[in-house]
């Protein structure tokens, strides 16, 4: 318990002034930081012992009940040390879906940033090689969107076929 | 005599076409290309393995090279962004070649109706036979196999691209009768039209 209050005191001195909200489930540490902060969030954090990212994932909140924001990226951290976690939410909306790359932080944040960006098409700034993870490069949706139909907009059969003549 | 060379000849020549002998031949060596992208694949392996031994059906070399095979097994799931694959594999193949879809998503898209997964490769590819099931049995592979071997030995490479030009039979150059005729009649011979079958 006394780490999780010297992770908490460690962000918050590093972010005074800014609202933080904290919350517990199930004894899970998460807290929700601004976009505008999350790079010196995420950076303190790593300094105050959280050395491995686990995943970064993201949830599309349109036509969710009671939501504000378009995305919400979610940062799965561990303290090998102490086995302590963490969860660090931040949100972003549709004009600038901008935020900026936890690479230099964590260098495991290259693919999951990049299969990120692939379903949700959220930009990370500063990323080292920043193109589409699993979908080919042509594909020009972000399918994970919850406007986007299930069934793709006919992407799958957009082909050439061959016949039996041809081959 | 000649009745009884005939009948031993009955029991040690037999008369056939060439297009016959190479269909046989081809429906008893089929050599698999294994496009094995999810559990289908299992039950493939499983088909080649000891205890159903797809070798006893003259197809149980696979060959992970498209240039050596002649019958592509499509066993599993095929994303969008497999099918240039497939394709390109496809046409790599060499005449004759056959295909099997197996299982219910290399023929419908299964239950992955989702905008990743193509509904069914013959969309974009000739299928010769569907194996139904998630995933079938190496039984039903076998079978399928079989219904092929019927296949290939009735139609023969009738529609392959290699003879796509032939209109008759292969082999030796036919006689050139005329210049027999010239021969003939350069040595003082004459002789009535020689009678020929237009056909031999």
């Amino acid at each position: 318990m006394s780490e999780t209050k010297s992770l908490k005191e460690s962000l918050e001195s590093k972010l005074t002034g800014i609202p933080l909200s904290w919350s517990e489930f199930r004894s899970q540490q998460r807290v929700t930081v601004p976009a505008s902060n999350i790079a010196v969030a995420l950076k303190a954090l790593r300094d105050a012992g959280m050395d491995q990212l686990i995943d970064i994932t993201a949830v599309d909140m349109l036509e969710y009940p009671g939501a504000t924001d378009r995305f919400e990226v979610v940062y799965l951290l561990l303290n090998t040390n102490s086995g302590e976690r963490l969860t660090v939410k931040t949100h972003v909306n549709e004009p600038e879906l901008k935020l900026p790359s936890a690479c230099p932080i964590w260098f495991g944040a290259d693919w999951l940033e990049r299969e990120v960006y692939d379903m949700f098409g959220i930009v990370f700034d500063g990323h080292p090689n920043f193109k589409r993870l699993l979908l080919p490069d042509a594909f020009e949706s972000f399918p994970l969107r919850k406007d986007y139909p299930v069934k793709g907009r006919g992407e799958r059969h957009n082909f050439p076929i061959i016949t039996r003549a041809e081959s | 005599m000649a009745t009884q060379i005939n009948k031993q000849l009955g029991d040690n020549v037999f008369l056939t076409t060439i297009d016959a002998a190479a269909s046989w031949a081809r429906a008893n060596s089929l050599w698999p290309m294994p496009f094995a992208t999810a559990c289908c694949g299992i039950e493939l392996m499983s088909t080649a393995a000891s205890k159903h031994d797809l070798s006893r059906f003259g197809s149980e070399v696979m060959r992970f090279t498209p240039r050596q095979c002649d019958l592509m097994i499509v066993a599993g799931r095929v994303v969008m962004k497999m099918i240039p694959v497939l394709q390109r594999i496809w046409l790599q193949m060499p005449e004759p070649k056959w295909c099997i879809s197996m299982g219910a998503c290399a023929c419908s898209g299964g239950v992955f109706d989702t905008y990743a997964v193509v509904q069914g490769i013959d969309r974009f590819l000739p299928v010769d036979i569907y194996i139904p099931g998630c995933p079938p049995r190496p039984e039903q592979l076998i079978k399928s196999i079989m219904e092929l071997q019927d296949k290939i030995k009735k139609t023969g490479t009738y529609n392959a691209r290699e003879f796509q030009f032939r209109i008759l039979p292969d082999g030796p150059k036919r006689f050139d009768e005329d210049e027999l005729v010239r021969i003939r009649e350069r040595n003082g011979f004459k002789l009535e039209e020689p009678k020929y079958d237009p056909i031999h």
